[in-house]
């Protein structure tokens, strides 16, 4: 982690000045010594509005060195404007290598999806969170929520999956599904859908959750259980998708919908796009593709 | 001496001062299990600070309360930990409110404001709590047609049923009660009165209820705390006191009770 300003930006080595990175460092240590645990921290002003990403930015900026490769995708796609500017402002800050490639980055700043390509030891997942409360919409009172998690009191996010259950005779919950850290802390994985939330499970990557406007750090270290919160009758459940993706015939991935055409024409895709590349490249075909292939 | 003999509740000269200002002052006595306590008095005197201390809302300034833990162990319930006296609070006692908006959450299903506690104390089969639910809806006498509805669109009948089911489906051994019936029209006051003392009966709750209306205590009752400026001036059994009462004050209070 370097401390020199670089020759191209009159700023301090990616954006903030050195004492930030050390503040929001000892909050992330703090985070991953308290798995799921929300750690306050004094959130700076960014080039950009909340909403784009703040809270994770100034994560992989205290985090981020030059040896590190960057890949930022948004939605699972590296090309959306969101993750775009993203890339540019640490490639402009902090002359980091960037890749869209999921194996070949170091740190890996992310809003919505986590990878399809499992992430592997010494990676880092940086979420960008719009709201790390879990229990906000169901107690708006601050003192209370603490208390809620300093006695580990949940019962009341039960209440909110079984008026779910009760109202849709299933828990209509597709993202920010509720899970559990370390059987302790309730986490909200916001806004990841949960598909992803059995990839967070145990996984070898360290992940680390920034809420900028929030002014809160969380993380879920390397190797520790995060559980989807369930009924015993009524167990969780990943989103299903009933047809490969038209593109790479991936199956078992978390799929967009495209509209093709004005008439009701659509196909349904990898979300994450590195994955759909990487398989086609590798010679998958999918309905759509096989079909221009045999025409040509 | 069996488990039984020993009370409940034990309060012992409690006292809550705001500043100068007396709240209530050496407060003592002795609740069984099964037994309604009523705690009558005019507003201000003292009734309702007292009830708050009692059930833990406030710290009194002097005195010391004790409950005996389902455990059997006598605790003295201002030196249990947080979670301690949380976990009590929802599982052993039960609190129902006169505004139901405060014992109830409003945007929340009949259902899920019963099951509530099921969930806060580990049960997570959705079937068996939401069958649990509608038990106690039925027993209360709420349609079970209106189980997924939420007590917003409840009248205030209803409301205060539903926060009498929320507070028993733990099968607490004591329940705190601040004038449950007040603001009720009064052919819904007496169906509600009916309800509870079947219920209390049934159930063998302890109940320390505090209402400024004679009759409540009289139908709900077996013992009586009369209550003017923080002070207990006159003790016994209900129908002993409201029959017989040797206080002047409690006197006047009974009868301008008769004159309404
Ligand atoms: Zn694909």
């Amino acid at each position: 982690m370097s401390t020199t300003a670089t020759a191209t930006t009159p700023y301090n080595y990616a954006y903030l000045d050195e004492q930030t990175k050390r503040m929001i460092r000892r909050a992330i240590l703090k985070a991953i010594a308290i798995p799921g645990y929300q750690v306050p921290f004094a959130s700076r002003e960014m080039p950009m509005p909340y909403g784009w990403g703040t809270g994770g930015v100034q994560v992989t900026a205290s985090i981020i060195g030059p040896t590190d490769t960057l890949k930022v995708i948004d939605q699972g796609s590296d090309d959306t404007t969101n993750a775009v500017s993203i890339r540019k402002f640490f490639q402009k800050t902090a002359a980091v290598a960037v890749t869209t490639s999921t194996s070949a980055a170091t740190i890996i700043q992310t809003r919505h999806r986590i990878p399809e390509t499992p992430l592997t030891a010494g990676q880092v997942l940086v979420f960008q969170v719009p709201t790390p409360e879990p229990l906000r919409f169901l107690e708006p009172r601050e003192t209370e929520t603490r208390k809620m998690h300093a006695l580990a009191e949940y019962g009341l996010m039960h209440v909110k999956l079984y008026e779910d259950i009760a109202k849709h005779g299933r828990i209509a919950k597709t993202y920010d599904y509720p899970t559990m850290v370390a059987g302790r802390y309730l986490m909200a994985p916001s806004p990841t859908p949960k598909f992803d939330n059995p990839k967070m499970h145990r996984s070898p990557a360290l992940q680390l959750f920034g809420a900028g406007r929030e002014k809160r750090i969380y993380a879920v270290p390397p190797h520790t259980d995060v559980v989807s919160l369930d009924f015993d009758d009524y167990p969780f459940e990943v989103n299903k998708f009933d047809r490969p993706c038209a593109l790479c015939g991936a199956e078992n991935v978390y799929l967009d919908e495209v509209i093709l055409d004005d008439r009701g024409g659509r196909m349904f895709v990898c979300s994450d796009t590195d994955h759909c590349e990487t398989r086609r490249a590798e010679g998958h075909r999918g309905e759509i593709l096989g079909q221009e292939e045999t025409r040509a | 001496m069996t488990i039984d003999d020993q009370p409940l509740l034990s309060a012992r000269g409690i006292s809550k001062m705001y500043g100068q200002h007396v709240g209530c002052t050496d407060v003592s006595f002795d609740l069984f299990a099964g037994e309604v306590l009523a705690v009558v008095g005019e507003s201000g005197s003292g009734k309702s600070t007292l009830l708050s201390v009692l059930s833990t809302r406030l710290e009194p300034t002097g005195g010391a309360v004790s409950y005996r833990m389902r455990d059997g162990t006598m605790r003295d319930v201002f030196a249990l930990n947080e979670a301690e006296r949380r976990l009590l609070m929802r599982t052993d006692w039960g609190f129902v409110h006169q505004d139901a908006r405060e014992g109830l959450r409003m945007g929340i299903s009949a259902g899920g404001n019963v099951g509530e506690r099921l969930m806060a104390v580990g049960s997570r089969h959705y079937g068996e709590i939401r069958s649990t639910a509608l038990d106690w809806l039925g027993r209360v006498e709420i349609d079970l047609t209106r189980v997924d509805d939420a007590p917003k669109t409840f009248s205030g009948g209803m409301r205060q049923r539903l926060q009498i089911a929320r507070n028993l489906v733990t099968q607490p051994r004591l329940v705190f009660m601040d004038e449950p019936t007040g603001g009720l029209d009064v052919s819904v006051q007496a169906r509600l009165l009916d309800l509870l003392r079947g219920l209390v009966a049934d159930l063998g709750l302890a109940v320390i209820i505090v209402t400024h209306d004679l009759a409540v205590a009289r139908l709900l009752s077996h013992r009586i705390m009369v209550m003017r400026a923080g002070r207990v001036i006159e003790t016994g059994l209900t129908d002993q006191v409201l029959d017989d009462p040797r206080e002047p004050y409690t006197q006047l209070l009974v009868s301008s009770v008769l004159q309404v």
